[in-house]
């Protein structure tokens, strides 16, 4: 058996019991990503001696009996988004072309406190920004399934990489859905927890009050491990909550589902559902009933305003953010000729693509005196309304349970060209992140066209534990998160 | 139409920076003069990924800002983003507050000609201050700075409740005591540290909405608010006079010709697209936190200068040149402490001697090597007739330069005052035999000659005699 078909949870007891070592683990992923990623594009960067040398070191502590940890010697990959001391770091865009962080975010920090193994930087829509992957400035990641379709964005690569055993986790963001819908994609399995419960230092702000980092893994008792490993509270950051870490980990072992009441909202199963998925989902739902839960009805009646509140706030902020990429400290600087202003345009309208282009102008006229009340106040109005409906739901019920997405992957360029339709693919997703809830996706059966579904669990705020109980609990039951694509 | 007709309104926006150690959003010094960009790192170069968090102290300095001024502080303050594109603002946002500051509705109280006037604060909030650009003047590349980046402000914003260029300075001036009283600000204007725009619209006398205003900046001196003032007032009436309409817009002051000119118009007004900062909380502070910033509060400049009027019995305006700095204000409060005697002796000799001493060094009073305490022997050497006042002031000098003790000095330069009455008799003996026919003059009616006599007497003892003492052995050789 190849050490890259491992979960995080063997590969770790593993290299406790010495039957493998990091270096030969690491090299495994090494040679796999050298295999594959020409096919796949998940890794912008890859830091091959950086990565041995951890991996030596590793070995060196567990030979000496100083093991940091069930991460100690675990390769992972970081989307390009996580600032990483001394090594590029470009959030998918031309305009961070040649920036290298003097400092590692704070999850990059954490991980190498616990002693993992940071094999690269990921693929990923241009500063977080898209459902597909194809706004990357770099080309698109493609799914390791179907080369031909999308591994779903904004965090793409990460989800690609950890379908195609490239890495044993990877860290993604998500903001609207963009660890959650790329899971659903990919097959993998991936949690968005509560807003704050990880530190927001040295990620590359796309939209301040919703991006939120997580991890993408095989299993959710991986993700467990590796989340475990980086939440809590920051001092960098204002907004990071002091919440006790609980052990998920070990919650997601033998655990079950029976007497939980699981809450399904009826706003998510309608028109637009793509056949398949609702029958996956359904499924699953009732393999959840047999195993002892309680399935509630419950109504979440703003969701169909969540799309519109979303592309209201997150422009709005992001207009902010990216005001500081204006080619005067860092990054590309566009100063062939002309005085200030013409640097700024030139700097901003060469160093960025597209999309981020549109979402900087919607954002800038929402915010215009004059269109402020109307457009994002009114957004934050309604954003309370939908966090309202959430609370309601929860005082029914422990967690609720949803398709994560409308549809499966779609083709690459099917939908590059329709913002609105691309949108679409972060219906389910996008309120978890508007009401700073704990969201996971996992695995739950796959199309006739052999592409993943998946099922999404969302709880109540620092309630991740549920969310790992009701995923560990499921995916002890079935096997739709074993299955590796055939690549190539 | 004269001017007289005119009524003119003026509202100060001051920008004070707070004498924090670090910044307001990170942990880099505040210190001024550093090499450029020596003070930065990535939360105040914004680097990507770099988030604020709030200095503490600086909220601290904010509300004894808000309650020296009789603001209501909020519980609950906001801060936002004010966006808008140059080089010395990193983020392309300046984080500060807006819809919701953390005081509001105080009030200063400074003197007119008419009396005491209330001048109303409508609002003060904590922001971050911006970078220095520096261009220049042959052309070659602007250069940023970013060490001031994110040194920790407040802004006051002054009701529209002056009426002319004199009461604005005085407000300016009494803004700048109370915030130095607090601790809080150098109230260096040249430097940057104190600065002021104006608001400057003016009316017919009688009318009770206003008129079209203008927005003065870079007036950092006293005298350039009132000159800047006076300027605008004067082109505002000439224009509504001759039938025009003065614009709504910004304009800077050009201190070498006097003169106002436009910077930019409503029209090209920026919008700034002010919302709610994300990366960082609602400000919220405790009551009784409130309460113990209250409670740890110095005393004022109006309020120590009453004080020193009604307890110390001093004139006001004696009051006013002792309470102008804290530092003055203490060091007599301190030798009243010491001396024990009459505090109006004390402060004439701290106004007329000891700050004439100091007058020219930057440092102020601190520049003393005299202490009050030391100040406080002298005066009780005079007290006790053992020194005279020339011989007092010579002392002081020297103390001053060396902070020797007094009585010392006094005694090295052999200044002591001679009581001894067989010396002072022998002296006034030899004064009035070597005079005889003054004498004569005297005892004919001729008294104002005494003086005569004192002097020669003085000279006979070296300037050292105890005059009452001459005067009285004086008067009893002369039959008085």
């Amino acid at each position: 058996m190849n050490p890259t078909d491992l979960t995080l949870a063997e590969l770790s007891a593993r290299l406790e019991s010495r039957d493998l070592s990091s270096t030969e683990v690491t090299r495994a992923c090494l040679d796999r990503i050298r295999a594959t990623d020409s096919a796949l594009g998940a890794f912008l960067f890859v830091d091959e001696e950086g990565a041995m040398a951890q991996a030596r070191a590793a070995d060196e502590r567990r030979a000496a009996g100083r093991s940091l940890g069930p991460l100690d010697g675990v390769p992972l990959a970081l989307k390009d988004l996580f600032c990483t001391e001394g090594i590029p770091t470009t959030c998918g865009s031309r305009i961070l072309e040649g920036f290298v962080p003097p400092y590692d975010s704070t999850h990059v920090r954490r991980l190498k406190e616990a002693g993992a193994v940071l094999l690269g930087k990921l693929n990923m829509d241009e500063f977080a920004m898209g459902s597909s992957n194809e706004t990357s400035a770099f080309g698109p990641c493609r799914n390791p399934w179907d080369t031909a379709r999308t591994p779903g964005g904004s965090s793409g690569g990460s989800a690609a990489a950890v379908a195609a055993r490239q890495c044993f986790a990877a860290l993604g963001t998500d903001t609207g859905g963009s660890i959650r819908q790329p899971a659903s994609f990919s097959g993998v399995s991936g949690i968005k927890p509560t807003y704050g419960r990880c530190s927001r230092f040295g990620v590359v702000a796309f939209a301040s009050s919703l991006d939120q980092v997580g991890p993408l893994g095989r299993t959710a008792e991986d993700c467990a491990l590796v989340l475990q490993a980086i939440a809590g509270k920051d001092p960098m950051d204002s907004t990071s909550l002091d919440a006790e870490v609980p052990d998920w980990a070990a919650g997601t072992r033998g655990a079950d589902v029976k007497g939980m009441r699981l809450g399904v909202p009826k706003e998510y199963f309608v028109e637009g559902l793509d056949p398949e998925v609702e029958r996956a989902v359904r499924e699953a739902l009732r393999l959840l009933e047999e195993m002892g839960a309680t399935l509630v009805p419950v109504s979440l009646p703003h969701t169909e305003y969540g799309i519109a509140t979303y592309y209201v706030v997150a422009p709005a902020e992001c207009s902010s953010n990216l005001a500081r990429f204006d080619g005067v400290r860092y990054g590309m600087s566009s100063r062939e000729e002309g005085a200030l202003r013409e640097m700024y345009f030139r700097t901003r309208a060469e160093g960025f693509g597209p999309e981020v282009k549109r979402r900087i102008m919607v954002g800038t006229y929402a915010l215009s005196s004059g269109y402020y009340d109307a457009f994002y106040l009114r957004a934050q109005k309604v954003r309370t309304l939908i966090k309202r409906d959430f609370d309601e739901a929860f005082r029914q019920v422990d967690a609720i349970v949803t398709p994560t997405t409308p549809g499966v992957a779609f083709e690459l360029g099917e939908r590059s060209e329709d913002p609105l339709r691309m949108y679409l693919a972060d219906t389910y997703t996008l309120a978890c992140n508007l009401a700073g809830l704990p969201g996971m996706s996992v695995p739950c059966g796959f199309s006739t066209g052999g592409l993943p579904i998946g099922l999404q669990i969302l709880g109540k705020p620092l309630d991740e534990a549920t969310l790992f109980r009701v995923g560990g609990a499921y995916q002890a039951a079935t096997d739709w998160h074993t299955r590796a694509p055939r690549i190539g | 139409m004269a001017r007289a007709d005119w009524e003119v309104i003026v509202g100060l926006e001051v920008h004070a920076q707070l004498l924090t150690d670090t910044k307001i959003f990170c942990g880099c010094s505040t210190r001024f003069g550093a090499p450029p960009n020596s003070q930065t790192c990535p939360v105040c170069l914004a680097m990507p990924g770099s988030l604020p968090v709030l200095n503490e102290r600086a909220v601290e300095f904010a509300i004894r800002a808000g309650l020296g001024t009789g603001c209501t502080i909020r519980g609950r303050s906001v801060f936002a983003r004010k966006n808008y594109y140059y080089p010395d603002l990193p983020k392309g946002y300046q984080i500060t507050q807006y819809d919701l500051p953390l005081c509001e509705d105080g009030h200063l109280i400074i003197d007119t000609p008419g009396g005491e006037k209330r001048v109303g604060i409508t609002r003060i909030h904590l922001e971050e201050d911006a970078g220095k650009n520096t261009h220049d003047p042959a052309g070659g590349p602007s250069r940023v700075d970013l060490n001031r980046a994110g040194v920790p402000l407040i802004e006051i914003v002054g009701a529209p409740d002056l009426r002319s260029s004199e009461e604005a300075a005085e407000y300016l001036k009494a803004l700048r005591d109370v915030v130095v009283y607090l601790g809080i600000n150098d109230g260096n204007l040249e430097e940057g540290s104190f600065r002021c725009d104006a608001n400057v619209s003016v009316r017919k006398v009688g009318e009770t909405t206003l008129r079209n205003r203008v927005e003065l900046k870079n007036i950092n001196s006293f005298r350039y608010v009132r000159q800047a003032i006076d300027y605008e007032v004067g082109r505002q009436i000439g224009i509504w006079e001759d039938g025009g309409t003065v614009v709504t817009e910004t304009r800077l002051f050009d201190p070498q010709q006097g003169v106002t000119r436009s910077m930019r118009t409503k029209e090209e007004a920026r919008d700034y697209r002010y919302f709610p900062e994300p990366d960082l909380l609602p400000l919220v502070v405790s009551e009784s936190w409130i309460e113990k910033i209250r409670a740890e509060l110095p005393e004022l400049p109006r309020a120590k200068a009453a004080r020193f009027v009604s307890c110390y019995g001093l004139s006001s305006y004696d009051a006013g040149v002792l309470v102008a700095e804290r530092a003055v204000a203490d060091w007599f409060e301190a030798a009243v402490a010491a001396y024990g005697g009459s505090a109006k002796t004390v402060a004439n000799w701290v106004i007329n001697e000891v700050l004439r001493l100091v007058k020219d060094s930057r440092e102020g009073i601190a520049a003393s090597k005299a202490s009050p305490a030391a100040l406080a022997s002298l005066l009780r050497l005079l007290d006790e007739r053992r020194i005279n006042a020339a011989a007092a002031k010579a002392i002081l000098e020297e103390v001053h330069g060396t902070g020797a003790d007094p009585a010392r000095v006094m005694k090295s330069r052999g200044l002591e005052q001679v009581s001894d009455l067989g010396a002072i008799a022998a002296a006034v003996d030899r004064v009035l035999d070597a005079n005889p026919d003054q004498v004569e003059r005297y005892k004919a009616g001729k008294k104002n000659l005494l003086g005569f006599f004192m002097g020669q007497a003085m000279r006979e003892l070296k300037g050292q005699g105890d005059p009452k003492a001459v005067t009285e052995a004086l008067k009893a050789r002369l039959g008085d």
